[in-house]
């Protein structure tokens, strides 16, 4: 173990450990643009900037490892001033439409520039001008608000294994692309909109049927409702409405999502969805309540088993229900109903 | 699965067949993917070229319903090597000889013909599962959808205990569930022959002990599975069906044979949409989705996961166990549920293998069955000291065609299958345009060979049909399927393919029907 000092707090953390990681530890928080995880770091954005005592120059906290006896100052005047810098040189080229920006309230940018009191930026000089790729249909991609973090390249490269986005050109108009320039919907992308959930800004944002800011949503975690895998997600909420799914790190996930569970969610409060119990008269299925639905039910499963017994009724449960749900629907058939006769759609 | 999803990033070597993992499993397919970039070797055994067999070290381009002999000509190569892991097969299995023999006539040279394959990229896979360290079997429905999917599921299997990859990271036979819950409707007993937790229905102390639970007598008698309980309707042996969230009109075999038995019974059907088979009901209850209650989901790694009421359901439908309960009683069962933690509590009484398992312990992270008590941390890995049943037992397994030939009347075979953009009936993804833009319509792939001697291109419409029936659909044209194989995608009703496939045919275990294999033949459309 290797005992470091961070802020003036001591801590105590294994060989190979980056300063980043040693601060989470003790619950300190360095700003980052580019770190994730599960990636390799790649130090790009520069804005985890600390200080150590002794160095020569300002280390990026998430690629550089502690040593014994390191001391580290995570906000010192000058890395603050680092910070500042930093940010006025994005602010240089990114348009500050933050008002009508879909990301503002989870804006990486926004919150650094509101906690380092950067306004605008005091650089003039050329802004970005490309055109907003807008032909995935889950997903948009603006680069003019693209701070080049990287983020998005290395999650489709490194976790998705993707591969269908990378940095095009070099310098002032380095901008994240598909090969060729030829637009999203002809690239390899598979929508997955695992870049989307990780842009730290405006660049890769959804394309929302609704109206919403991000601090009038409330996450529920839950578990996703299609395939075995069982991603971990959290559905954001406003009015009674999913607007949006967020990716969460569940065990058999990993923060990543697919686009069925990423962006195939507006079944949920689709106009068919069914409202009232329907019950065919004269050959045609009508509204009923729920008294006469049971009644009718009860009645002829009462009928079946008086007249043939308890095996002439039988019940198909579902794959896509709760535990608890197949659990009762069992339970039903056999304690209830009186049968065996009960199978799902696991052969299917 | 045996293993835990992630643990394919520990693997030296992953044999995938029968899943098109990248398409059906995708958050899988990604973690396969990675494990490739760190030197995971590849064995992809499959009809169809999907896109992991472009990465595969062996691809092996299958006929379909053929995995019986490749998996023996496998354990032929392993056991003329001597690559099997004798200490494992000594210490730990039973049967060893038996299997051997058997295997000892599938040479690779014989089942190259029956598979359609090089009889050397047979040996390489062999030496490549065999040689690694931790390997891992991998598969989905091509493997379990056949007439004899039990045992096709028992011969890789034989491969995992001939290699001593079981119980250990990384490796185990793995299939991956293509439902949500359809691990949690198994575990609960959603099967007519066991109980909550795999206890048999004919078990005379399993029903003493449910009949106490429930306080009523209950039935020893096993029940019927779904294609018998279809045919029991149309024979008119099933007066009352009721449905809870399932499509059969779209997902099972054969639907001219399934709205025939839907219609000659009562149906009730439990859904969130007016379905293909909710339009056949009766009565239709409407119900809430998954984000507008609280429950359990069980993924594929046995692992029993929260899902929270984010929103209200629509109009007066209600949470299924709510109807459920509901029904109950009026039926003159009387049980209160107040939320579905007290029906868990309930069902970790009678579930062993959930009697550790709580609400509280599993609110941030999901834990994996079996789970005896609550000081138990839950099971990453099965078999790990010993197998389940105390020793793992071969079963010697040998090849039969499949039920269905293709035959001078029905030339082709035709396999199904679903696509990343659509997720089974579409009563779901049906309704996001995005999905709808990427996959709008069915479609039949045809091999290039095929079409050009039939006079096709790409993108005319086709007629395919079987004994069964026949559809009108799109040809895509494609070298992904081989010359005598086409494939369709089942999800959609118009083209569907389950007009096409057989619902006649079932294994004799655990009747699963053989869809991934049926005889048709392809027309040009004027």
């Amino acid at each position: 173990m290797i005992t470091v000092k961070i802020n003036g707090f001591e801590v105590k953390v294994e060989k190979d450990t980056t300063i980043l990681e040693a601060a989470n530890k003790i619950g300190i928080k360095i700003p980052t643009f580019c770190h994730d995880p599960r990636l390799r770091p790649h130090g790009s954005c520069r804005i985890c900037t600390v200080e150590v005592k002794g160095g020569r120059n300002l280390p990026t906290a998430c690629t550089t490892p502690v040593f014994e006896g390191m001391e580290v100052e995570t906000e010192s005047e000058g890395v603050v001033e680092a910070r500042k810098e930093i940010l006025d040189l994005l602010l240089a080229n990114h348009p500050l439409d933050c008002l009508t920006c879909q990301q503002a309230g989870r804006c990486a940018l926004q919150d650094l520039c509101f906690q380092y009191d950067v306004k605008e930026s005091s650089y003039g000089g050329a802004k970005k001008e490309f055109e907003i790729d807008n032909s995935n249909p889950f997903y948009y991609s603006d680069q003019n608000k693209c701070i080049l973090c990287g983020k998005c390249v290395y999650v489709c490269s490194q976790l998705q294994c993707t591969d269908a986005i990378g940095f095009a050109e070099r310098g002032f108009p380095t901008h994240i692309a598909t090969p060729f320039n030829q637009g999203l919907e002809e690239s390899t992308c598979v929508s997955c909109g695992n870049c989307v959930s990780v842009c730290p800004v405006g660049a890769l944002v959804p394309k929302s049927k609704e109206k919403f800011r991000y601090w009038e949503t409330s996450p529920v975690r839950t578990t996703c409702s299609y395939c075995g895998v069982g991603c971990q997600m959290d559905l954001l909420v406003k009015d009674n409405k999913i607007v949006e799914i967020q990716p969460a790190m569940g065990p058999s996930n990993e923060g990543l999502l697919c686009v069925k569970g990423k962006f195939a969610y507006n079944f949920i409060g689709h106009p068919d969805r069914l409202k009232a119990p329907l019950i065919r008269k004269n050959g045609k299925l009508e509204e009923g309540t729920w008294e006469e639905a049971y009644e009718l039910i009860s009645s002829k499963i009462a009928e079946a088993k008086e007249t043939l017994g308890p095996n002439s009724v039988a019940g198909l449960s579902s794959a896509r229900c709760t535990t608890e749900e197949n659990y009762l629907l069992q339970k039903l058939m056999r304690a209830v109903v009186g049968t065996n006769n009960v199978d799902h759609c696991a052969r299917l | 699965m045996t293993n835990s999803i992630r643990e394919v990033k520990k693997a030296d070597a992953i044999f995938l067949t029968g899943s098109n993992t990248t398409e059906n499993h995708p958050v899988i397919g990604a973690q396969i993917k990675q494990a490739l970039k760190k030197g995971t070797k590849l064995i992809v055994a499959d009809p169809r070229e999907i896109e992991l067999a472009k990465y595969a070290d062996v691809f092996l381009k299958i006929k379909p319903g053929t995995s019986i002999a490749l998996s023996n000509a496998m354990m032929n190569v392993i056991i003329e090597e001597g690559l099997q892991d004798k200490e494992y097969i000594n210490e730990k299995t039973e049967n060893f000889e038996e299997t051997a023999k058997l295997v000892e006539g599938y040479t690779p040279e014989k089942v190259a013909e029956v598979c359609g394959v090089d009889p050397e990229d047979i040996r390489r896979a062999a030496r490549i599962y065999a040689q690694a360290e931790r390997g891992s079997i991998v598969y989905c429905m091509g493997i379990t959808q056949h007439h004899n999917g039990t045992e096709n599921v028992m011969s890789l299997s034989n491969l995992a205990l001939l290699t001593g990859n079981l119980g250990r990271e990384g490796t185990g036979v793995n299939p991956l569930r293509g439902q949500n819950n359809v691990q949690g409707a198994c575990d609960m007993g959603a099967l007519p022959n066991v109980y909550p937790g795999y206890q048999p229905v004919t078990k005379a102390e399993v029903v003493e002990k449910f009949e106490k639970a429930w306080g009523v007598d209950l039935s020893k008698e096993v029940g019927l599975t779904i294609p018998e309980i279809m045919h029991g309707a149309e024979h008119g042996d099933i007066k009352v069906l009721y449905i809870m969230g399932e499509n059969p009109m779209v997902s099972d075999p054969d639907t001219a044979h399934v709205e025939k038995a839907l219609k000659k019974t009562f149906l009730v059907v439990q859904d969130i949409f007016l379905t293909e088979t909710a339009e056949l009901a009766d009565v239709v209850l409407p119900a809430a989705a998954f984000a507008e209650k609280d429950g359990t989901f069980v993924n594929s790694e046995r692992r029993v996961q929260k899902i929270r009421k984010a929103v209200n359901a629509p109009g007066v439908a209600k949470a299924d166990w709510v109807i459920l309960m509901e029904l109950m009683n009026k039926l003159g069962y009387n049980k209160e549920y107040n939320n579905p933690s007290e029906i868990f509590e309930e069902i970790r009484m009678v579930t062993p293998q959930y009697a550790g398992i709580t609400y509280d312990r599993i609110d941030a992270v999901g834990i994996q069955w079996p789970c005896p008590t609550e000081d138990h941390p839950g099971t990453k890995i099965l078999h790990q000291e010993r197998c389940g049943r105390g020793v793992g037992l071969f079963m010697p397994v040998s090849y039969s065609p499949s039920g269905e030939l293709s035959d001078e009347e029905y030339p082709l075979v035709m396999t199904t299958g679903r696509v990343l953009y659509q997720y089974h009936t579409r009563t779901m993804t049906g309704k996001t345009e995005g999905l709808n833009q990427k996959a709008p319509e069915s479609y039949v792939e045809i091999h290039p060979k095929l079409a050009e001697e039939l006079g096709i291109n790409d993108g005319e419409r086709v007629k395919v049909a079987s004994r069964r029936g026949a559809i009108e659909t799109k040809a895509k044209i494609t070298d992904i399927v081989s010359e005598k194989v086409v494939f369709i995608p089942f999800h959609w009703a118009e083209g569907a393919a389950n007009v096409l496939t057989n619902g006649s045919v079932l294994d004799k275990y655990s009747k699963i029907p053989e869809l991934k294999v049926c005889g048709v033949k392809i027309e040009k459309l004027a």
